[in-house]
């Protein structure tokens, strides 16, 4: 049975391109990029290579891009130290409820040391109004830290209002984009973006790499300290073969640019629609258009997320759920909470993510599963039981 | 995390599934902690469960362990029924990750509410 991969805002299987170039790097490439003789030499040049193809990507100069360890240690370093080299102008930072955890749980580090944080709430399809962004700016806003697009329901924020209103109180601004870069446009002048977030392993690179962009002049302070390496903002030997292979990753996802997205989003739509016309009591999560191409978060009423995971499983389909049995905390997703669906809702919410591997058939297989297995466990779920009832009296 | 193959087989053919006709008690319990829905189904006989049957909205271990404990009060002494705990089902069915434990409780509730429902209307 041939695997259906559909979980790819969770992570992306490595391209063989990719893959490759990593091989080389770790065969025949071990030298320190901040030594002079020749490998380490030859290092430097190959991880300055993928620091001028996220340049051109964000349209900004090659200094101002520092290599991490992935999403989340851009994400804290921007909030931590963006927060704390602003701290003069106050102790306020405004951000969304449906924030990354990697943006959320700094956060909350802050206002632990004596941060006061507005938590932006999103409408009923998980956007935020840059109004409301306005309103919430004052006098003591060291920075405003908003995501380009969400992970659990693909809606893309309006960036640029946004960019354009911090610009105008000469305010920080972060954004996460670790579910954009690469898929849609993140020129940071035109987010006007003065910090950026991206990964390797959501763009078919390898895990444990990414970047954050700095714009010249924005004041930041480092969260770990040693070396030089990356203007001191990442200190430690770098990750040469991740950053070389998050460089050839992005560099092939530029090269494939939107005809790949138009791609995933005709499948997409013949999922949902092969959804809704199969099955009953559906709803979907997330703007109508103004959504990552790939992503389709559904609810499936009267049912319960993990179970439909495990039973897609069955059928080597894979997916995710925001039902609270699948998190560790127990907690239904706080995405879909902020966007107004009650518990028992998000109980039934599961999340397709499409990538460039999957196909016309894969999805039609999913269509072909999927009632099935939602009919199987409403035949034993107490409250569609229930609900029958009450349609028949 | 991961189930073990007997909490698969449950999962995937649960056992004495569906609701009852005229039950002689019905437990209906919900977990507190995620919000997950069971109902159970006896019909009992001089004292003695003859028949269990379930309806478990939730996570695959609420399905494997209402599935389970359907098998084990079968043909139980009410009072011995009422000895059955949550983490004799987990056992059971070769036991449960450490997070899934709490789904186990809705099957131990249930089987107790059932029988205090069936007391209860045996007592009028
Ligand atoms: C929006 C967003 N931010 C941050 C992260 C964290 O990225 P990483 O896994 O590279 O640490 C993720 C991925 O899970 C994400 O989707
Ligand atoms: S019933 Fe919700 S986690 Fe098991």
């Amino acid at each position: 049975m041939g695997r259906i991969y559909l979980d790819n805002n969770a992570t992306t299987p490595v391209r063989p391109e990719v893959a490759e170039a990593l091989a080389r790097m770790l065969k025949g490439c071990y030298g320190n990029p901040s030594t002079l003789y020749c490998i380490g030499q030859e290092a430097h040049v190959e991880m300055e290579h993928a620091r001028d193809v996220m340049a051109g990507i964000l349209g900004c100069n090659r200094e101002e891009i520092i290599f991490t360890s992935g999403g989340t240690e851009s994400d804290n370093i921007a909030v931590l130290g963006a927060a704390r080299a602003n701290r003069k102008k106050g102790n306020h930072i405004i951000t969304t409820k449906i924030e990354h955890h990697a943006v959320l749980n700094p956060c909350k580090a802050l206002e632990k040391e004596g941060w006061s944080v507005t938590y932006l709430p999103v409408d009923e399809y998980g956007m935020v109004n840059p109004e409301d962004v306005e309103r919430s700016i004052t006098s003591g806003t060291a920075l405003i830290s908003i995501m380009h697009a969400n992970n659990e329901v693909g809606t893309i924020q309006p960036i640029a209002e946004i960019g354009r209103i911090a610009r105008a109180h000469k305010i920080t601004f972060h954004t996460d984009a670790v579910q954009t870069f690469g898929k849609l446009s993140v020129n940071v002048n035109e987010l006007g973006a003065d910090l950026l977030s991206a990964s390797s392993h959501k763009i078919y690179g390898p895990k444990g790499v990414g970047l954050l962009y700095v714009r010249k002049g924005t004041k930041i302070l480092p969260i770990m300290f040693g070396g030089h390496q990356e203007r001191s903002l990442r200190p430690g030997t770098e990750n040469v073969p991740g950053i070389v292979g998050f460089g050839k990753a992005a560099e092939l996802m530029a090269a494939e640019g939107p005809a790949e997205e138009a791609r995933l989003l005709k499948l997409r739509e013949r999922l949902w629609e092969g959804i809704k016309a199969s099955v009953p009591h559906v709803k979907l999560n997330g703007h109508p258009t103004m959504r990552l191409a790939g992503t389709l978060n559904v609810i499936f009423e009267y049912v319960e997320g993990e179970s439909i995971i495990l039973s897609l499983d069955e059928h080597g389909i894979c997916a995710a759920s925001g039902s609270a049995c699948t998190s560790d905390s127990l907690e239904p997703s706080h995405v879909l909470a902020a966007m107004g669906v009650p518990p028992e809702k998000s109980h039934g919410a599961l999340r397709f993510s499409l990538g460039r591997e999957n196909t016309t058939e894969d999805v039609d297989k999913v269509l072909e599963a999927l009632p099935k297995v939602v009919e199987k466990l409403r035949s034993f779920s107490p409250i569609y039981k229930d609900f029958l009832k009450q349609q028949t009296v | 995390m991961a189930y073990s193959e007997k909490v698969m087989d449950h999962f995937r053919n649960p056992r004495n599934v569906g609701e009852m006709k005229d039950p002689d008690g019905v437990g209906k319990v919900g977990n507190p902690v995620c919000g997950d829905i069971m109902e159970l189904y006896i019909k009992v006989k001089d004292d003695t469960i003859v028949d269990a049957k379930f309806q478990t909205l939730g996570c695959g271990a609420a399905i494997a362990t209402s599935s389970m404990v359907t098998e084990m009060v079968k043909g139980q002494k009410l009072e011995d029924a009422l000895k059955i705990s949550n983490s004799m089902v987990a056992e059971a069915l070769g036991g449960l990750p450490s997070q899934k434990m709490h789904c186990s409780v809705l099957a131990e509730e249930a089987l107790q509410s059932a029988i205090t429902d069936y007391r209860k209307k045996k007592g009028k």
